[in-house]
């Protein structure tokens, strides 16, 4: 399987350690990754659709372009860049009043949109291409633990621009988390945005923060060992998060973050520090210990 | 004794076709509401906050287009979409939201902090652009010191510069070319 590899902001410029597991991942899965020379931010969905979308548009359309240069669809490890870049997509196949707009403007470029790719999420071509079954079996290292599973709102909706089983209950992503030994436990309101997202982090962070820390709050309760999600400012929401949750009111969550690449890579054997995890603001130490 | 005045709203001060506006901006269905809350009920920020779904809508729909445009809770939502989901009507609030922040914007009301993540992107091509200490972090785990970006290749970034410029955006959101 070839996929052009989607990095976005977060990943390479914050959390540098989840592109390092992806790119050790991929091959045991038998995924050849593609860099995507001069992809920029997808750019973000609920900031940048919401002030300008002919330029939300045209900045997506120009990074689809890349792949549909390289030929291969897209895998992205972030549910912001997932959202932006899926729906951008789905819009400039099926309108073309759309799509001549944005073309008119590639045009000066030497680029132009064609629709010849789709946009995929590394959980998604996990569960769909390389099912459970099969990803039990390649299992080396079980983990035993208790996870909360933090899904992220953008992988599973609007349901409009995707094919979801269920946006209140899914299950795929626990089935991946479980495949690999642990427990995805249930925990209040667990399908609950992590706060980060619409430009909220950016404008109003402490009504950000706040939403943050009700989830761990939640997450705490039912036992958590570790936060696994598949999303990249999710991630960082609740990795340094956590941080700022001590510095302003000194409660103390401590819950070791991982994106599901990372907690997959663990399972597969790999070193954590191939996996970056040492790099994470909330130590990984307890999670290294039991394994 | 509470002043009435300020209770009333006078049908001279209502700008009858501003929903139409907004439908025409990309939510179409907004005239399908009926105003039963699922959605304000759904919102993991009105949870904390005043601000509220509902109201937003009925305010949009009655036509007070000020109100509505320079409203700080505008900026409230995550879009996490559950409201779009749950809404029983297919009103898709949030696609209201998002057409009254592009409206918001183009009023000048959008808030210092997006415009300065917009100016990261026209500037770098990333809302989050690399630092030294992530230089550094990237280096010691064996990757690229930038990664294989806009910033990285030139070129690519005076793309993303020269698109913004086509369509405004540069100016939308104030960026200073230096």
């Amino acid at each position: 399987m070839q996929y052009a590899f989607f990095l976005g902001c977060v990943i390479p410029n914050r959390y540098p350690g989840i592109e390092l597991a992806m790119r050790k991942v991929a091959p045991t899965l038998e995924i050849e990754l593609k860099d995507m020379e001069g992809a920029s931010c997808c750019p973000a969905p609920g900031v940048f659709k919401s002030f300008h979308q002919s330029t939300w548009l045209a900045l997506a359309a120009r990074n689809l372009v890349i792949a549909e240069t390289l030929g291969t669809d897209i895998i992205t490890l972030c549910n912001g860049c997932y959202g932006s870049l899926k729906e951008a997509n789905e819009i400039l196949k099926t309108n073309s009043s759309k799509r001549d707009e944005v073309n008119k403007i590639l045009h000066d470029f030497n680029k132009e949109f064609r629709g010849t790719i789709d946009v995929k999420h590394f959980v998604e071509v996990v569960y769909q291409n390389i099912e459970t079954e099969k990803l039990k079996g390649l299992v080396k290292k079980p983990l035993h633990f208790n996870v909360a599973v933090q899904y992220g709102c953008h992988l599973l909706k609007p349901t409009k621009y995707r094919k979801v089983e269920s946006t209140e209950r899914p299950k795929f992503l626990d089935e991946l988390v479980e495949a690999l030994g642990s427990k995805s436990v249930p925990y209040r309101d667990k399908m609950m945005c992590c706060g980060a997202g619409g430009g909220v982090k950016a404008s109003n962070p402490d009504v950000s923060l706040d939403m943050a820390r009700e989830k761990l709050e939640n997450m705490r309760n039912a036992g958590a060992e570790c936060i696994v999600t598949p999303c990249a400012f999710c991630h960082l929401q609740f990795d340094r998060g956590q941080v700022d949750i001590r510095n302003q009111s000194g409660v103390d969550f401590n819950i070791p973050v991982l994106h599901y690449v990372q907690f997959l890579g663990l399972a597969l054997g790999l070193e954590s520090r191939k996996l970056g995890l040492h790099s994470n603001a909330i130590p990984i130490d307890p999670v290294l210990k039991k394994l | 004794m509470v002043e009435p005045k300020n209770n009333v709203i006078r049908l001279d001060e209502l700008d009858m076709g501003f929903a139409e506006d907004v439908a025409k901006v990309g939510a179409e269905k907004i005239n399908l509401c009926i105003q039963c809350g699922t959605c304000t009920a759904s919102c993991p920020s009105g949870r904390r906050t005043a601000f509220r779904t509902r109201q937003l809508i009925r305010r949009a729909l009655l036509g007070l287009r000020d109100k509505v445009l320079s409203a700080k809770d505008l900026w409230l939502c995550t879009t996490c979409y559950t409201c779009l989901e749950r809404c029983p009507r297919g009103v898709d609030p949030t696609d209201v939201i998002l057409a009254l922040r592009t409206m918001a914007a183009k009023a000048g009301h959008m808030l210092d902090r997006h415009k300065m993540v917009s100016g990261f992107v026209i500037k770098y091509g990333h809302a989050v652009p690399v630092n030294e200490e992530n230089r550094k972090l990237r280096a010691s785990l064996g990757l690229s010191e930038a990664p294989p970006t806009t910033h990285t290749f030139k070129e690519a970034l005076k793309e993303v510069q020269e698109i913004t410029k086509k369509t405004g955006f540069d100016k939308l959101v104030c960026f200073e070319w230096k």
